[in-house]
């Protein structure tokens, strides 16, 4: 028993954060405040005091990449975006442009999705928006749903929101939708049977070999990521996840990551609208 | 446990030739109430060279989230398990051999994996790959692995 008090103490020693999230501020182009540290949402009140962007947990060159749109690769994406934007396509002979005008006006899109669409009768995400636009309203063929051209185009639909806060709708009509999230937020899968929370809630802060765990917020998606060279839509990163658990994982546009993103999201009301972000 | 039993008794009636060395399967490992296990999985003394071998990236990669100075040349040793420096000291090698094999039995919220054990899970895949897993499944480890990776944890005492 001794051996086994003595070995809890050495648990304890253990515990704290070597590498805590650093206290930078980011400005976008000089201008855009964002608010990369808020008060935790009334939800996740028992988990954090403080929800933390991941730009937090880079390091300084990967910061100051996202603070300048020169730098900042996730733009070329917006420009590829703003391109499509005023494309006319499909049997529709229309482009967004003809209902939305200029993607400026998209402004306060982002924030408060994914979202309850009360005709539909679903939660949907941004992707699901901007493809019943394109099959129901201008008669176009739908993109991948996290294919290139539509993660570009969420892209430049969240750039426009760029420090507005986070705010999606957990109660009402997506309440159902967002405890599935939190479920599937919760569950161990796969044979290392790693949870979400096991990492980004549980041990944010520390590393798992050479990666800072972050909280694992999704404000800053789409993100252009130094390790793969493109910009990545929020539902591959959880693809990618659930699959680095050894797990059957689901695939973006599923009702599960549908859930799971609405679900992450809340965790992040309350921070600035990112994306596109720069991480590593 | 029961083919063990099995053998022993064989073994006796054909006039007490040692059995050969037998492989428990992960459903009969013999955890004791606290989740510690005496003997040994594979009957095969571990190597703890191999073990050592194993701390890093590959089957066992306990270095992705555990620390051990002895290991530091590897480079950005993980921080969320605790330092395994001493372990050899503060543990006894069935509390070893029941940790690497389920540490769940001992801490039941650890965020640990089980290396010795082949159901329960959820959506368990096909390695890494994101596909579903097809047939039996193997342990993370074998038993010769967590015998291997206990040797080694047994040599890591306080200097």
């Amino acid at each position: 028993m001794k051996t086994r008090m003595l070995s809890l103490a050495g648990l304890l020693l253990a515990g704290p954060a070597l590498a805590d999230p650093d206290d930078d501020t980011l400005v976008i182009n000089g201008e855009i405040e964002i608010v990369t540290k808020a008060p935790a949402p009334a939800h996740l009140e028992d988990v954090f005091d403080t929800i933390i962007s991941g730009w937090h947990y880079r390091n300084d060159e990967t910061q100051a990449i996202e603070a300048d749109d020169f730098e900042n690769p996730g733009m070329l994406g917006v420009e590829a975006a703003r391109d499509d934007w005023f494309e006319v396509a499909g049997t529709g002979e229309e482009s967004c442009a003809s209902c939305h005008g200029e993607p400026e006006e998209m402004a306060g899109v982002r924030p408060v999705y994914p979202k309850w669409n009360e005709d539909a009768g679903e939660v949907r995400t941004l992707a699901m928006q901007v493809n019943d636009c394109r099959t129901s309203r201008m008669g176009a063929e739908p993109w991948k749903y996290a294919g290139d051209e539509m993660t570009d185009m969420v892209a430049l639909i969240s750039s426009v929101s760029r420090g507005m806060p986070v705010d999606v709708a957990i109660d009402g009509p997506a309440q159902s939708t967002w405890e599935a999230g939190r479920d599937i937020y919760y569950t161990r899968y796969g044979r290392l049977e790693l949870a979400c929370a096991n990492c980004h809630e549980d041990n944010n802060g520390s590393m798992i070999r050479a990666d800072h765990l972050s909280q694992g917020q999704i404000n800053g998606f789409p993100t252009y990521r130094l390790k793969n060279a493109k910009l990545n839509a929020v539902q591959s990163r959880f693809k990618g996840c659930i699959r680095d658990t050894m797990a059957e994982t689901f695939e973006p546009g599923s009702p599960e990551l549908v859930a799971l993103e609405l679900y992450v999201a809340s965790r992040g009301n309350g921070l600035s609208v990112e994306g596109p972000s720069v991480r590593n | 446990m029961k083919r063990i039993l099995t053998g022993i008794v064989l073994s006796l009636v054909l006039g007490g030739v040692a059995p050969a060395a037998e492989i428990v399967p992960p459903a009969d490992v013999p955890f004791d109430e606290y989740g510690s296990v005496e003997t040994s999985l594979s009957g095969t003394p571990g190597d703890p060279e191999n073990g050592r071998a194993l701390m890093n990236k590959g089957a066992g990669n306990c270095v992705a989230c555990h620390r051990v100075s002895e290991l530091e040349e590897l480079g950005f040793l993980g921080t969320i398990g605790p330092v395994l420096d001493g372990a050899a000291d503060r543990w006894t090698e069935a509390d070893l051999r029941g940790i690497v094999a389920d540490a769940k039995r001992i801490f039941p919220e650890t965020m640990m994996p089980s290396f010795y054990k082949t159901g329960g899970y959820v959506r368990p895949g096909d390695g890494f790959t994101g596909e579903a897993a097809e047939g039996e499944l193997a342990p993370l480890l074998t038993a010769q692995e967590v015998e291997d990776l206990v040797a080694y944890l047994m040599t890591l005492h306080e200097s």
